[in-house]
């Protein structure tokens, strides 16, 4: 077990080295960041464009450009960004928390909905509900979020005015945006835990369970479920890339002051050391919470093995 | 059975087409019904929109036609579904911008493809360090959400319509590079590739020749399951304006420029949505099936 963990663990480390190094580059050796940024602006002259790249250590040899953004990132230094005139750091600072309030939100709503309805859909298959179930997991993977977001709002926001339409701050707020970024989720939980619910339903021991004359509710919920539990931990790593694509994106919609926001902004103005930022910072947290994700995997299924 | 059959039968790649022929014939005659009407028409409102739309121009609009309502709100005016802040058709930007959805979905599919299947083959042909050099590459792909890698092309290529499409192609290759490297996997050992060695083939012949016919189903499973996915990141996109440039219609944008709207004039931002989720929808279906109906191997393989 604990060489499992570490070996684990090693693997994360150097994914996100790896990722790291494709991110530098990407961003130093597909173009030229000075010119880039300096595009916008008309007519630079030859000097600030000079002073920009030795401002940026672009002049450095290449190994010497990667040591000081692999060391920066090591000491969460990153460069300033060239729009808001702060270390990037300091902008992630301030946004992390609500991001990670945002996607927890999010997470809570679909492992909570995603379960529910689809321990319902296997138990009443074949019913009006089931079908129900079916509808919402495949509109729930073709509608795009942003929009659900809007219609949500139009819906709840402009028509009954109950919750809403924006901003950060109270637990209201949460409610619409938690729901937008979690209808993903969602449908994919919801389909495998109905798939995996229906093959428990049929083995012995939940034949068993129900000759010994438990309730049935404690059949379902606790023997039944207990077990079709296994690759629904497996897919919560999954919906890690769900949960953060649908938070880079919804947040736009609901004016959420969170990373999401930071890295779509910086992207739209170029702000290099920004979004390389909030990119490594997103990548170390998807990788993280999938180690994590393996590790409470190994404790429910002591099988699994590398 | 299909599978075997061609392995049995490599050299032959006249009959190999006029199977595939049939297999398209038996394809349109059993293949989902509604989903597939549906697609026809997107393709077809797509490839012909120009000549379909109402106005001849999708960025023409007068303000004397600011918001105005669509048909189910009041009498019928001009415009069928109405018009957006500019005064701009509704209508004639839904069907311009099934042609941007459909011209970024399949070019940069392509790319990915191309990409994926090249990288997949070598890694898969020639093995040891070109193999592990491009399976880490695979995995770091894979451990990265798309919308990531996105985000930095974006800023690297800077906005645009040709750029998009590299985008979104440059983050979806690796599924087809690991998926076509497992196949060449289990291909490479096969007699007959070993008697094309024998009979002297070159290793770049082998490879497209006659391993390459082999994985083009499980390809074309791939690129059918990933159309739904993609259009939906190409209008997300392109509502967080990252995607295609303003005076290019596409879905995304339009929902975007109806959230400014959406006390007012709600159908702005719902019927460009309703158009995505209804495509969208219908290409997964679509893909779900015919991943069924070529290789039921694969459902364990795409499972998004």
């Amino acid at each position: 077990m604990r060489m499992y963990l570490f070996r684990r663990a090693i693997q994360s480390v150097i994914t996100l080295f790896a990722v790291a190094v494709v991110i530098f580059a990407m961003t130093r050796l597909t173009g030229d960041p000075a010119a880039i940024m300096l595009g916008e602006t008309p007519e630079f002259s030859q000097e600030t464009y000079e002073q920009m790249r030795e401002e940026m250590g672009l002049n450095d040899p290449i190994y010497v450009q990667f040591w000081i953004f692999m060391s920066g990132a090591l000491r969460a230094d990153f460069g300033e960004s060239f729009i808001y005139r702060e270390p990037a750091a300091n902008l992630i600072a301030y946004r992390f928390g609500a991001t990670l309030q945002l996607m927890g939100v999010g997470l809570a709503i679909s492992l909570v909905v995603g379960i529910t309805i689809g321990v319902l859909t296997a138990v009443r298959r074949d019913t009006w509900f089931d079908r129900f179930g079916k509808a919402l997991a495949l509109v729930g993977q073709a509608a795009p979020s942003f929009w659900i977001g809007i219609m949500l709002i139009v819906v709840f926001a402009v028509n009954f005015k109950i919750l809403p339409s924006g901003g950060y701050g109270s637990p209201q707020q949460l409610i619409l945006p938690g729901f937008a970024v979690a209808l993903g989720p969602i449908a994919a939980l919801l389909r495998l835990t109905r798939s995996s619910m229906l093959n428990v339903l049929d083995s012995e021991y939940v034949k068993m369970a129900r000759l010994k004359g438990l309730h049935e509710g404690r059949v379902i919920w606790k023997h039944a479920l207990k077990n079709a539990a296994i690759p629904i931990v497996t897919l919560i790593g999954l919906n890690l890339a769900h949960l953060i694509t649908g938070t880079v994106v919804i947040e736009k919609v609901f004016d959420w002051p969170g990373l999401g926001t930071l890295a779509v902004n910086g992207a739209f103005d170029r702000d290099f050391s920004v979004v390389q930022a909030t990119v490594l910072m997103f990548a170390a947290g998807y990788i993280i919470a999938n180690l994590l994700v393996d590790i409470t995997y190994a404790y429910i299924d002591p099988r699994i093995r590398y | 059975m299909r599978d075997l059959q061609r392995s049995q039968n490599p050299d032959a790649t006249r009959t190999w087409l006029s199977s595939a022929s049939a297999q398209v014939g038996d394809i349109v005659k059993q293949a989902p019904l509604i989903p597939s009407t549906i697609l026809v028409i997107f393709v077809i409102a797509g490839i012909f929109a120009p000549w379909l739309s109402p106005r001849d121009d999708p960025n023409s609009g007068t303000l004397r036609q600011h918001l105005e309502q669509p048909f189910w709100e009041g009498e019928v005016r001009e415009c069928f579904l109405g018009c957006d802040q500019q005064g701009r058709d509704v209508l004639t930007r839904l069907l311009h911008g099934a042609r941007v959805s459909l011209i970024v979905a399949f070019s940069a599919i392509a790319i990915a493809g191309s990409i994926g299947v090249t990288l997949g083959l070598t890694a898969g042909y020639f093995g040891g360090p070109v193999d592990s050099f491009i399976m880490r590459l695979v995995d770091i792909w894979y451990a990265l959400p798309s919308i990531l890698l996105a985000l930095i092309l974006v800023v690297v290529l800077g906005p645009g319509l040709i750029n998009v499409i590299v985008v979104i192609g440059l983050t979806l290759w690796a599924f087809y590079a690991r998926m076509v490297r497992g196949e060449v996997l289990s291909v490479r050992e096969l007699d007959y590739v070993a008697l094309a060695r024998v009979a002297g083939s070159g290793g770049f012949r082998i490879a497209v020749r006659h391993i390459l016919p082999n994985v083009f189903n499980s390809v074309i499973i791939i690129a059918t399951l990933q159309v739904g996915g993609v259009i939906l990141f190409e209008a997300s996109l392109s509502f967080l304006g990252l995607g295609v440039p303003v005076d290019v219609p596409s879905w995304g944008q339009m929902v975007a420029d109806g959230r400014q709207y959406m006390t007012v004039a709600w159908w702005l931002a719902a019927i460009p949505g309703l158009a995505i989720t209804f495509v969208v929808l219908c290409f997964n279906l679509f893909g779900d099936w015919l991943r069924d109906y070529l290789d039921p191997r694969l459902r364990q393989v795409v499972n998004n």
